[in-house]
């Protein structure tokens, strides 16, 4: 600040200033941050990065709106339903009651406020103009939730609270009330059929006078307030007859949620039905495969990142918003940490920016690892041209980039292909769901896994309809790839020649009384039936008939097909460039531990502060460190009650232990009023982060609040 | 005035009798306030506003839930009686001086020619109001110096409204509970279908308060279960498969009916609508899902282990804890371990609460696997919270040690625990803590469906 700022106070206080002169001077573009003094292209890593963050977010919400349209379409047809009005049987006690519908959605919280905006977004183009949707939190009232009502159906604001001091007009005051809600349906309705008559009559297609029905969307069923739901219920059944009310419960746990807060009395208002959203699993399941096993998307993630992701998911939230949020970090981590992955996008201009590789990135190419144990594999010659010549550097890493791209096109299906064929089987030894078997693939070899033999040893004794149902299963992946043809093809020979047996094994008694007594047991015990067969297997070897040899050779493709297209991608060069692999990063930023951080911090400040005067052996209490640490320290070694006397002794032999070397020893132990105000203050602090707090038990204690001391 | 249910349908005439007695003389000044009370739909409001409108009376009918403020029910009383922009001159925030002014200064300019009336409808709600409210409107009539009567409608005596200052005292009238003999058949006989005899309604009419009496006397939910079951009943006449005279049975046809109903729609498990689409399709027999059915919840799976460790905390008593959960715990007396109060079972005497700490502690000795305290585990308990799994009780502590209670029942918690033990240790824990509760458990469980039994006799 140049100048001081004056005042026009003559009293004596406190004045905050807020500098005009002080904007922020140096305004970097989001994009600015990615850009190092070292490197040249962090404007293109964040425009590549920017780019595939529209995708995922495109893709994400395409996803969305694709699996909630059967539950919200259900939901949308219930409300014409109830919006046209039984009028055929309309007795008095079923006009009073307001049909509601239960909408299940689980209990994964932070999704639901997409999967509410489009609910309001599909109403409102479909149904009805009159949507409202409350929030728990904004209406602790019945007061505030009719006023919020109708706000957002009148569009203005309503005077609820009479000590409010607002001058607006008092005609435009309205009282806050359903029934004056009930008087601006009138003339709302009554203008939109003189103004729209045709309007309305597209959407009953019918004689039938038309009411729009007014819904009411309680985005949080269960954190509302028993006693205001029953009112606002109670109130809104008075209207039923003038206001065609529909309410819409968002339910996180379960409908008898509503039985649970509301009385007989009020439930037996309401005509609740029930509509069960997707489950969340799925919803993730289906973001899985758009996203991450999906060879058009350049970036991926490594098996541990992906164990991260999954398992904050499963285990904490249920939220595929969340995890969606965790995928954008780890893109934005990567593509700022590694300045290779100016590659990492599109197969064409991958290729493109490798021909323009700068001699810092060549460098860098040469260094990553997965090009190391490529230069390895190559003639002497050719290590030592990789070594020194940039361009050839350049022309092999167009190479390998476009391997890597192969390499993706073909993994997915293939994996896709195996997930058919072994999801099917019992107990799912290579897991129940295609992330599982994604995860032990790129891992390691999975050939070498018990998972993977034990699941080759159960194809090897499927039935022959299960097994070609299985491969038409493939063929049909693969079709729909188009790629890897030549697969297609022999699988499809295979399943040609499994057909083609029909005729064959029908003649052979022997063979096919085998295949229906094998169909009989594993209705009855797979694990004794798999061991049975094991035996009879290695005992009849010889006499195997034509199935058993054909069955075997196509066990024999598919391991081979697994031996050479899912490996891991470890093992790819060049995989750095697209794979994120910094698990401990992730959990260290999304899965926050702030206790152990603050106790970290307290007990070796090194490692916050990185000051070599403070780095200590375990178990010491060095003076150097900070007062709070010693406090701290010190407090670990006490029991639930703390004597503030001892612990100021112990702390200030703590603190004149630095001093001993120099003073002679009087002094110490001598109350010095600094360390005194030195030690209220850290204990203050301690207080403040919720170590201690103050006791009424005993006098000049204070209490610990975490336990593990005594 | 009998209280009994043997109630007879004279009685209501002279119930009637007496009010209407009251309001005969509309241009005298009438006794200040009535007071009527009565259970649900025993026709208080239909009657009084039914009287209102025959006889043509000046009234404001306002229903008192729908009064969030006493200023409300101004609004609604003024306009009422002088018109909407009588109302408009209230103020911002109304006190009861300036409504009485108000109507003063109205009441002086149009004059009543006859009793006016103010009707309250769940008069139990002006308890909660303002505390000086019921009793000014209880002497209305004296405050305002006009011919005005206060009718208050409610399910609940008067010995529950009168303040702890005194007040008033206004006009008794209880509306008696119809009996079942005559007076509901009767009136429920009135909406019989048109294509059949009344007979066969009246028919119909006692066959269902065979079935729905003893759970229910709400007229209107009776007059609503008589309408959704009827065309039911009359299945096997329009099959022609039973005669009018065969009440018999048409009975056996319709009892299992009901009897399903009692349990489904009365309680509202199925609504109305889809009763309805069941029984036209009942040939495809499709089993509604009720919604109690749908009780389980997908939860995360530390959530889980919190809500169960929750559970054992809250109906464990805490000295237990060191037992259950410590490997090497310290040999404890068989004899003494359990005090005599704590041998009655904790289901009898609910949920406990419990400090933070202890829910950690239980839950870190639950979980198999080693979970760092992260943040998420924390706001799970807090999310667990605001779907009203655990509550949060006390307020005077709430940063540095909340407590909490487990509010869900026994049988949620073993399907949860059910679908996440792997381990068989915690099964055994739960097996432990629950075994002492087990034996009581089972005695309740025996003692409610005697009651119920009884209760159905």
């Amino acid at each position: 600040m140049s100048e001081i700022p004056l005042t026009s106070s003559v009293s004596k206080g406190c004045f905050v200033f807020k500098s005009a002169s002080k904007k922020r001077k140096r305004h970097v573009g989001v994009g600015g941050y990615l850009v190092d003094d070292s490197d040249e292209n962090g404007s293109d890593r964040f425009r590549i990065c920017q780019k595939l963050w529209e995708t995922v977010q495109t893709n994400t919400e395409v996803i969305q709106d694709q699996l909630n349209k059967k539950v919200l379409d259900s939901l949308a047809e219930f409300i014409k339903k109830h919006g046209l009005g039984c009028s055929s049987d309309n007795w008095r006690q079923r006009a009073r009651e307001i049909p509601t519908a239960a909408l299940m959605l689980g209990v994964n919280v932070p999704d639901h406020a997409m999967t509410f905006r489009s609910l309001c977004n599909l109403l409102q183009d479909s149904v009805t103009p009159f949507v409202v949707s409350v929030h728990a939190k904004e209406c602790a009232a019945v007061k505030l939730l009719i006023q919020k009502v109708l706000e957002q159906l009148m569009g203005r604001g309503v005077s609820v609270d009479e000590e409010q001091e607002d001058d607006t007009a008092l005609l435009q005051r309205t009282q806050c009330t359903i029934s004056a809600l009930c008087q601006w349906y009138k003339t709302v309705t009554k203008k939109s059929t003189q103004v729209f008559p045709q309007r309305t009559e597209s959407l009953t297609n019918s004689d039938f006078p038309q009411s729009l029905p007014v819904v009411v969307i309680f985005k949080d069923f269960e954190a509302f307030n028993s006693q205001v739901l029953q009112d606002f219920i109670l109130i809104c059944s008075r209207y039923t007859q003038e206001l065609p009310f529909i309410f819409i419960f968002g339910i996180a746990t379960s409908p008898s949620a509503i039985q649970h807060r509301l009385p007989h009395s009020v439930s037996s208002l309401l005509c609740i039905e029930v509509f069960h959203s997707l489950s969340c699993t799925q919803h993730l399941a289906s973001v899985f495969d758009k996203l991450i096993l999906n060879s058009q998307f350049p970036f991926k993630l490594s098996s541990r990142v992906i164990q991260v992701l999954v398992g904050i998911f499963l285990y904490h939230d249920f939220s595929v918003q969340n995890f969606v949020k965790g995928l954008q970090f780890s893109m934005l981590e990567h593509f700022k940490s590694q300045p290779l992955s100016m590659l990492c996008c599109q197969k064409q201009e991958a290729l493109l920016s490798a021909k323009t590789l700068s001699k810092k990135n060549v460098e860098r190419i040469r260094h990553l690892p997965s090009f190391m144990r490529y230069v390895e594999t190559q003639e002497p010659q050719e290590q030592v041209r990789l070594l020194t010549n940039d361009e050839h550097v350049k022309e092999v890493c167009q190479k390998l980039l476009k391997n890597l791209h192969k390499y993706h096109k073909n993994y997915y299906p293939i994996l896709q292909c195996l997930h058919s064929l072994t999801s099917s089987l019992p107990k799912f030894p290579l897991g129940k769901h295609i992330r599982e078997l994604h995860v032990s693939c790129i891992e390691k070899n999975l050939w070498e896994t018990e998972e993977y033999d034990s699941a080759l040893q159960l194809l090897r004794i499927l039935a022959k309809d299960e097994l070609v149902a299985a491969l038409r299963k493939c063929a049909e992946i693969l079709k729909s790839t188009k790629i890897l043809q030549n697969v297609l093809q022999q699988l499809e020979d295979f399943i040609g020649r499994l057909e083609a047996l029909e005729g064959v094994s029908s003649e052979d008694s022997s063979g096919n009384g085998i295949i229906s007594g094998k169909m009989e047991y594993q209705k009855t015990d797979l694990f004794q039936l798999q061991k049975t067969l094991l035996e009879k297997e290695s005992r009849r070897t010889k006499r195997m008939n034509p199935f058993e040899v054909l069955r075997s050779q196509v066990i024999e493709f598919i391991d081979s097909l697994v031996r050479e297209y899912l490996t891991p991608a470890e093992l790819q060069p060049l995989n750095e460039v697209c794979y994120y692999s910094s698990s401990g990063v992730l959990r260290q930023r999304l899965n926050v531990t702030p206790r152990t951080s603050i106790q970290a911090a307290l007990s070796h400040p090194f490692y916050y502060l990185q000051n070599e005067s403070l780095k200590t052996d375990a178990g010491t209490i060095s003076s150097a460190a900070p007062d709070l640490c010693i406090v701290y320290k010190l407090h670990l070694e006490c029991g639930r009650l703390i004597n503030l006397y001892d612990w100021l002794e112990a702390f200030l032999t703590v603190m004149s232990a630095a001093e001993d070397q120099d003073t002679n020893s009087e002094e110490c132990g001598k109350y010095d009023s600094l360390k005194h105000a030195r030690f209220i203050q850290a204990v203050s602090e301690m207080e403040f982060l919720g170590f201690i707090k103050s006791t009424k038990q005993k006098t000049d204690h204070v209490a610990r609040l975490t336990w593990g001391g005594c | 005035m009998s209280h009994q249910k043997s109630f007879q349908y004279a009685d209501l005439l002279s119930v009637l009798e007496r009010v209407v007695d009251i309001m005969s003389a509309p241009d005298q000044y009438s006794y200040p306030s009535v007071f009527i009370y009565g259970h649900r739909a025993t026709g208080k409001s239909h009657v009084v506003l039914s009287i209102m409108k025959d006889l043509e009376l000046p009234h404001a009918s306002v229903d008192c839930v729908e009064c969030v403020s006493s200023g409300l029910l101004f609004h609604q009383v003024l306009s009422a009686f002088f018109g909407p922009d009588a109302a408009a001159l209230l103020p911002r925030c109304p006190s009861l001086s300036d409504f009485v002014r108000l109507y003063k200064q109205m009441s002086s300019n149009s004059p009543a020619t006859q009793t006016r009336y103010i009707i309250l409808d769940r008069a139990e709600r002006m308890r909660d109001m303002d505390f000086s409210l019921l009793p000014a409107l209880l002497r209305l009539q004296e405050l305002v110096n006009d011919n005005v009567t206060v009718i208050l409608l409610s399910e609940i005596v008067w010995e529950k409204f009168r303040p702890n200052t005194g007040c008033f005292e206004p006009l008794l009238f209880h509306f008696p509970d119809y009996s079942k003999g005559k007076s509901l058949v009767q009136i429920l006989s009135w909406d019989h279908h048109p294509s059949y005899t009344p007979e066969l309604y009246a028919s119909y009419i006692n066959i269902l308060l065979g079935v729905f009496f003893s759970v229910c006397r709400d007229l209107r939910e009776l007059r609503h279960l008589a309408v959704l079951n009827f065309s039911k009943f009359c299945e096997p006449l329009e099959k022609g498969e039973a005669k009018e005279s065969d009440i018999h049975k048409l009975w056996k046809n319709i009892e299992p009916h009901l009897q399903r109903a009692m349990q489904t729609v009365y309680l509202r498990e199925v609504s109305s609508v889809q009763w309805e689409q069941q029984q036209m399709d009942e040939k495809e027999a499709t089993t509604l899902r009720v919604l109690s059915a749908h009780a389980h919840i997908e939860l995360p799976y530390y959530s889980k282990f919190l809500l169960i460790a929750a559970y054992l905390a809250s109906f464990n008593p805490a000295r237990t804890d060191r037992r259950f959960f410590l490997k090497s715990h310290g040999k404890i007396r068989k004899t003494n371990f359990l005090k005599k109060h704590e041998k009655t079972s904790n289901h009898l005497l609910g949920p406990k609460p419990f400090p933070l700490d202890r829910l950690m502690a239980i839950f870190y000795s639950v979980v198999d696997s080693r979970v760092a305290p992260t943040a998420s585990v924390f706001s799970q308990i807090s999310s667990l919270v605001t779907l009203q799994l655990l509550s949060q009780v006390g307020h005077d502590d709430q940063l540095d040690s909340p407590k909490y209670k487990c509010s869900v029942s026994l049988d949620f918690i073993l399907a949860i625990s059910r679908c996440v033990c792997v381990c068989v240790r915690l099964l055994d824990l739960l097996a432990l803590s629950l075994v002492i509760q087990s034996q009581v458990v089972r005695q309740e469980r025996s003692l409610f469906t005697a009651v119920s039994n009884l209760h159905l006799l």
